[in-house]
């Protein structure tokens, strides 16, 4: 489990992250412009990621077998509910999370 | 300065604790003691990413998909510091760590753009940064700390990843008229998903994304100019 192999990637990932947040800085930080077409990828790109990630998350649900999703799909929707009731993140990703929680350890539920 | 600053990080301390503790218990359940997770959230610093890094770490995956991953899951921040040169501009010293302290988080809270009156910006930002890195790094190790005690039984514990992106996607969803780039993102990513599998399907995905947005950018420009 723990091996050099370990450090080193935790070291690639470290690097790589900083490297894609300071290089704004490095390329654009003098000058303070940017072509249109990076502010227009910088304006709209976040938004296709995050919808990406929501997707990544999901990747290993198998959607054909028993339970088909339902327990993701279902917490998805609390979270999607109680978010905009209260807008409150802390309260949204808590009450997601202990539902799933509780139906991953028993499956007997439903 | 250092209240307000509290206070405005508050809601984030919130999220960094719940969610470092989800990924601190991941990491000891995956075999990776409260060393490890101390060191990924001081120099990684990115919550999605280490949440991923986990279950690389447990695969014992090649560096080169490591690299590969780490920059998709990633790359949206490199567009978060575009938006923030002109906001850092005046940071001096600071810039270096203001940049890589750029979490979703940090983002959101740097960008509502409200130093208090009579406060020097660059503290200011500096604080809310380094505050909501400790916010992290207590939740990080204090899960590790937990998973170690099995305390409780952490499965499923995962999730919380999932609604934190769920939530992002609400906020934007709320935050933005346009639907283009969202919609894009969730359908082209879909799509890549069922013909390309879980393993590999975030590099076409990227692909297809930029694409489709520049195509989406033309669409746009057309439509002003007329």
């Amino acid at each position: 489990m723990e091996s050099f192999h370990s450090v080193l990637l935790v070291a690639v990932i470290a690097l790589v992250t900083a490297a894609i947040r300071l290089l704004p800085l490095l390329l654009f930080g003098r000058k303070g412009e940017t072509s249109a077409f990076i502010s227009y990828l910088g304006d709209t790109l976040p938004y296709a990621i995050i919808g990406m990630l929501v997707v990544y998350c999901l990747k290993d649900v198998s959607f054909l077998e028993r339970p088909y999703g339902i327990p993701e799909m279902g917490c998805i929707a609390l979270v999607v509910v109680l978010h905009l009731w209260k807008r409150n993140t802390l309260l949204s990703i808590l009450g997601g999370t202990v539902l799933y929680m509780v139906l991953m350890q028993h499956p007997g539920l439903f | 300065m250092f209240l307000s600053a509290l206070k405005k990080t508050l809601p984030v301390m919130g999220t960094y604790v719940t969610l470092g503790i989800g990924f601190g218990m991941l990491l000891e359940k995956n075999g990776f003691g409260t060393g490890w997770a101390l060191a990924m959230s001081v120099f990684i610093y990115a919550g999605a990413m280490q949440y991923v890094a986990a279950g690389l770490l447990a695969l014992d995956v090649s560096l080169l998909t490591a690299a590969f991953l780490t920059f998709t899951v990633n790359v949206r921040h490199f567009f978060y510091g575009i938006s923030m040169i002109g906001r850092y501009r005046e940071c001096g010293k600071a810039k270096p760590y203001l940049y890589f302290a750029l979490t979703d988080e940090t983002y959101s809270l740097v960008c509502t753009d409200d130093v208090p009156k009579g406060v020097d910006r660059k503290r200011y930002y500096l604080l809310l940064s380094a505050l909501d890195q400790l916010y992290w790094i207590c939740g990080c190790v204090a899960g590790s700390l937990l998973g170690s005690a099995r305390a409780f039984d952490s499965t499923g514990i995962e999730f919380s990843m999932t609604a934190l992106f769920v939530i992002v996607f609400l906020e934007q969803w709320i935050g933005r008229k346009d639907h283009g780039p969202a919609l894009m993102g969730l359908g082209i990513s879909a799509l890549c998903l069922l013909l390309f599998g879980g393993d590999t399907f975030l590099i076409p995905t990227m692909i297809f994304t930029a694409a489709g947005l520049t195509l989406y950018r033309k669409r746009a420009q057309r439509e002003e100019a007329r």
